[in-house]
């Protein structure tokens, strides 16, 4: 499943990167989705397990999570 | 090319040469990356985000903050100062300041009392700039809104205890102007719980000029000074709540912030300590050789060896702009003056003639140091 993980700032974004990189999660940042709403226009894109990143990042870190099946964005709860 | 043969004995003004890891990162960022930080989601924009992101996290590193994004970029460090101050204090608030300010804490102060009719208290400090905290306690009123304290003095490079004034004004917000030790005398935000730290970076932290930071403890809201773009929550026409954008509206400097991340580096390399006490023992050099003309005053105290390379001096009766000028001329580079501390010049009895201030740096050898003092010394006798 892959998924988008929505921060507040850039910021937030990149410390969120360093993290996940540390822990050698594979990540992308890519542009928010148009058709998602967001604080930041850069998010992280995620393919995989999303107990990792449960594991890694608290959602008080974050704006948003979404899973995405190809057609629709639901949101997840961290 | 650089001139071997010169002395610049102006740090305190802008460190210069810079590391040479400031010049390395700075020329990566123009040659290689370019791109606006945060603005797009392409390569070069998000390379010159995370160069910010590690300037941040290496300066929040160095200061024992915990979270990086209260840490600001600015311009310089007046910019850092005038945040501080214009946005925190309102109508009638009260607040304590020191007679050893410089103009960047004086003048946004001074506007404030004609706008905005502030109550603003100076706590004299003695001839060699020492600050009696009790008197700071006396000073306090039910509206006292924050105390303004120079950490470090560019004019005698005299060192406030900071940590203790804090505990001495309680939950009074105390904003510190750190711009003469940072990247010198260690500053521990979760020890001595500074509310807000402003400085330049182009001091002791190596970078270019034009770069500034200030750090704002959480739960301190400040009136942005600029409003504007930020990349972040871009469907809103208000100025975002979180930081750090809500201070940086606005293209920043990012190649300057690049020579920072260099400057930062050059820092871990050296150890703090390393660079102290290399500075300790340039300072104690110079005072020592200057006590020994007698025709030297020289201001402040400097038994505290607290390794701020500041040191103000006058040859007897000449004149401190003629000083200047004749060491300009064998290429021994000094600020004479007052420094943009009329206050402090008061404080020290040098008001309106000012000093010959040195500020090595370093990079200053001892060489350096004997070439200077045998220059003064001629010109002493003379």
């Amino acid at each position: 499943m892959i998924y988008y993980l929505l921060f507040f700032t850039t910021h937030d974004v990149l410390k969120a990167e360093k993290v996940l990189k540390k822990n050698k999660v594979a990540i992308e940042l890519v542009p928010v989705p148009r058709n998602l709403s967001s604080d930041c226009g850069m998010c992280i894109k995620f393919d995989g397990d999303i107990s990792i990143i449960k594991t890694l990042l608290h959602p008080s870190e974050m704006d948003k999570c979404l899973s995405y099946d190809g057609k629709d964005y639901k949101p997840v709860n961290l | 090319m650089l001139d071997k043969n010169m002395i610049y004995f102006d740090n305190a003004a802008t460190s210069f040469p810079k590391p040479k890891e400031t010049i390395e990162q700075a020329n990566y960022f123009i040659q290689n990356i370019g791109g606006n930080p945060g603005r797009s989601g392409h390569a070069l924009s998000l390379e010159a985000a995370r160069m910010i992101f590690e300037a941040r996290e290496k300066l929040a590193n160095l200061l024992h903050i915990k979270d990086s994004e209260r840490v600001i970029f600015t311009q310089n460090g007046t910019e850092s100062l005038n945040l501080a101050i214009l946005g925190l204090l309102k109508e009638k608030d009260h607040v304590i300041t020191t007679s050893l300010e410089h103009n960047s804490v004086m003048r946004p102060l001074t506007f404030l009392q004609k706008e905005k009719h502030i109550d603003l208290s100076i706590v004299q400090c003695s001839k060699n700039g020492e600050l009696d905290i009790q008197r700071i306690k006396k000073m306090l009123k039910k509206n006292t809104k924050a105390v303004i304290i120079n950490h470090g003095s560019n004019v005698i490079g005299v060192v406030q205890p900071i940590g203790e004034i804090k505990k001495a004004i309680g939950d009074i917000t105390l904003i510190a102007d750190v711009c003469q030790t940072i990247g010198t005398i260690p500053i521990n935000i979760e020890k001595e719980h500074i509310d807000i730290l402003c400085f330049s970076c182009h001091k002791s932290l190596y970078s270019f000029q034009g770069v500034g930071a200030i750090y704002i403890k959480e739960g301190i809201e400040l009136t942005p000074l600029r409003f504007g773009g930020t990349g972040s929550k871009s469907e809103s026409i208000e100025q975002p709540s979180f930081l750090p954008d809500r201070y940086e509206s606005g293209t920043p400097n990012t190649p300057g912030i690049a020579s920072l991340l260099g400057g930062l580096t050059f820092i871990e390399n050296k150890g703090l300590t390393g660079i102290q006490n290399k500075k300790r023992k340039l300072t104690k050099k110079i005072v020592n050789g200057l006590s020994r003309i007698k025709e030297i005053i020289l201001y402040g105290n400097h038994e505290h060896e607290t390794g701020i390379p500041v040191i103000s001096f006058n040859i007897k009766d000449k004149l401190s702009s003629d000083v200047g000028y004749e060491l300009n001329k064998q290429k021994v580079y000094t600020r004479i003056g007052l420094h943009c501390s009329p206050m402090a010049h008061k404080t020290i009895g040098t008001f309106p003639q000012g000093t010959v201030r040195i500020s090595p740096g370093y990079f200053t050898t001892e060489k350096d140091i004997s070439k200077f003092l045998d220059a003064v010394r001629t010109m002493a006798e003379k």
